[in-house]
């Protein structure tokens, strides 16, 4: 029983890093129709930022900040000069400028900052909290916080502002959205911004616990890609409870079978759902009429 | 209110418009009318802003704003019924009527949208089902229900009638008609040239983007070449 505890606690943890990076998917998807696969990069840009930051002098919470900041500047750069260039290709293309905007981002970091292992110090210490019968560190009650935090301010900005309309009419239609009198070119700007700068705080609080280095994200882009289309890809529900059952498929299948299996055990039961479900757990199914 | 001088615009390396001039007076109903491919669309997406403008300069009510971006329009008292309705298919009928007064929070909007109910009942009756669910006609309607969520003192309107039942035709041109009272100046792009010459006060006809022929609607309905063309009588 102690160990089923440990490796929920865990798996949540997990989990809400990878809700993190869905709820940064989603926000692109939901203003552009774009799968960005560069949010990986956003939550290694965030962790290595801080890490340098740290080290040139500022303290922590202002070298977090910092990073934050940056990010969300990359983030509106990489719309400009990517995707708001190309806008007229087909989501595909534009997909795909997303892969190789990743390669690049990794490629400047590590030219700049090498290819070391960095490590950020926890917030609170390292001084396990008794939990359940079971542990759990400071830092992941600080990650767990942080997805819920984010997911709750994203869903009253998408359900109650008339900005989070905006957006989501935006994505259904973009001439339509202009004609009604709304600024799309902002309201990319601005979901870039969000969404970067939400990657990289998924990156500030988990490089305690996981480390960071110039490789970190394209895994961790895959696996909030992954928690998005369980959860229903541009529903921030979705990307929450999506986010949180990847990371306890994980954990249990780690700690009952074996961490090798962790990955496959945890995408074959993503691939099953979804032949069943296609538009994901809480996905509306679009009606286009032609 | 509205002038068009020496409109040009292109498509890539094809222009299509090749230097037209509209004056649209204020409180009149003006329809452009012409044959498929003629330009029509264009030029009201240029009058929009959502279509570039290679040369010439569009002015309303006093102010030029060939270069000002389209979501800037609406605040000026400009709309547009897009040709081809689009309307916020994922979101509901009320959700897009909502969306097309986004420019406003005030308790009008409440009372804009019963107007709207009233002018299109159907749209009542489906007020809570997702608008890309609509009948082609129904999502005409909205379109143009939308549009004038947003105020326009000026209504620029594709073809409202393309796709309607010829009683649903009636009914729109009466929508039309009623604008006038409302003080709303109207610029129709028609496929149905007769339709749209008996509710317009003035009417220009265009020909692979210039304009062929003006002047006073009931002068153009009795034109023969006109009556030939593109009445069919
Ligand atoms: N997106 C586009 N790309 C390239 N050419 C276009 C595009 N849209 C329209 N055209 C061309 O521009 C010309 C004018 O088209 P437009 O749609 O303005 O005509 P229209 O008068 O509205 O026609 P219709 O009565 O069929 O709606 C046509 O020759 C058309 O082929
Ligand atoms: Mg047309």
């Amino acid at each position: 029983m102690a160990d089923f505890m440990q490796f929920a606690l865990s798996g949540v943890t997990v989990g809400a890093v990878y809700a993190l990076i869905a709820l940064g998917f989603t926000i692109i998807y939901n203003a552009s129709d774009v799968v960005n696969f560069a949010q990986g990069e956003f939550v290694m840009l965030g962790g290595m930022g801080t890490v340098f930051a740290h080290q040139a002098g500022l303290p922590l919470p202002l070298a977090a900040l910092l990073a934050i900041a940056l990010t969300a500047m990359i983030g509106i750069i990489f719309n400009r000069l990517a995707i708001e260039t190309a806008r007229n290709a087909p989501v595909v293309s534009l997909i795909i400028i997303t892969i190789g905007a990743s390669i690049f981002i990794q490629g400047v970091v590590q030219i700049v900052f090498g290819k070391q292992i960095y490590r950020l110090p926890s917030f609170s210490g390292d001084t396990p909290i008794p939990l359940f019968g079971a542990n759990i560190l400071p830092q992941s009650l600080w990650v767990i916080a942080g997805a819920i935090i984010v997911f709750i301010a994203l869903w009253l900005f998408f359900t109650r502002t008339m900005t989070g309309r905006a957006v989501l009419a935006t994505s259904n239609n973009r001439l339509a959205a202009q004609l009604v009198g709304i600024n799309t070119n902002f309201m990319m700007t601005l979901s870039f911004g969000v969404s970067a700068a939400i990657g990289a705080l998924a990156g500030v609080l988990v490089s305690p616990i996981t480390l960071t280095s110039y490789q970190v994200g394209v895994p961790l882009a895959l696996k909030g890609f992954a928690a998005a289309m369980l959860g229903g890809m541009g529903n921030p529900k979705g990307a929450l409870v999506g986010g949180i059952l990847l990371g306890l498929l994980e954990s249990f299948t780690a700690g009952y079978l074996s961490s090798h299996y962790k990955d496959a055990v945890a995408f074959i039961v993503i691939l099953v759902l979804l032949s069943v479900k296609p538009q994901g757990l809480f996905g509306t199914k679009t009606v286009n009429r032609v | 209110m509205l002038s068009i001088e020496g409109l040009r615009s292109r498509y890539g390396r094809i222009e299509v418009l090749h230097g037209l001039d509209v004056t649209v007076n204020s409180g009149e109903i003006v329809t452009v009318v012409g044959a498929n491919g003629a330009g029509k669309t264009t030029l009201l997406k240029c009058i929009a802003g959502v279509q570039p403008v290679s040369a010439g300069q569009i002015t309303f009510r006093g102010e030029e704003i060939t270069l000002v971006p389209a979501f800037k329009r609406l605040s000026r008292g400009l709309a547009l019924s897009p040709e081809g309705r689009q309307i916020f298919t994922n979101l509901t009928v009320e959700e897009n009527l909502r969306l097309g007064a986004f420019l406003f929070a005030d308790e009008r909007v409440e009372r804009d949208m019963e107007d709207a109910f009233v002018m299109f009942p159907v749209l009542k009756q489906k007020r809570n089902l997702v608008a890309g669910g609509l009948s082609g006609g129904q999502q005409q309607m909205l379109a143009i229900a939308r549009a004038l969520m947003g105020r326009p003192t000026c209504l620029l309107l594709d073809e409202p009638s393309m796709g309607l039942a010829p009683i649903l035709v009636a009914q729109i041109f009466d929508v039309v008609k009623s604008l006038k009272s409302l003080h709303v100046t109207v610029l129709l792009v028609e496929q149905n040239a007769f339709g749209a010459l008996e509710v317009a006060d003035r009417g220009y006809v265009m020909e692979t983007g210039r304009i062929a022929m003006e002047g006073e609607a009931k002068a153009l309905i009795e034109d023969p070449r006109i009556r030939e063309t593109y009445l069919g009588i």
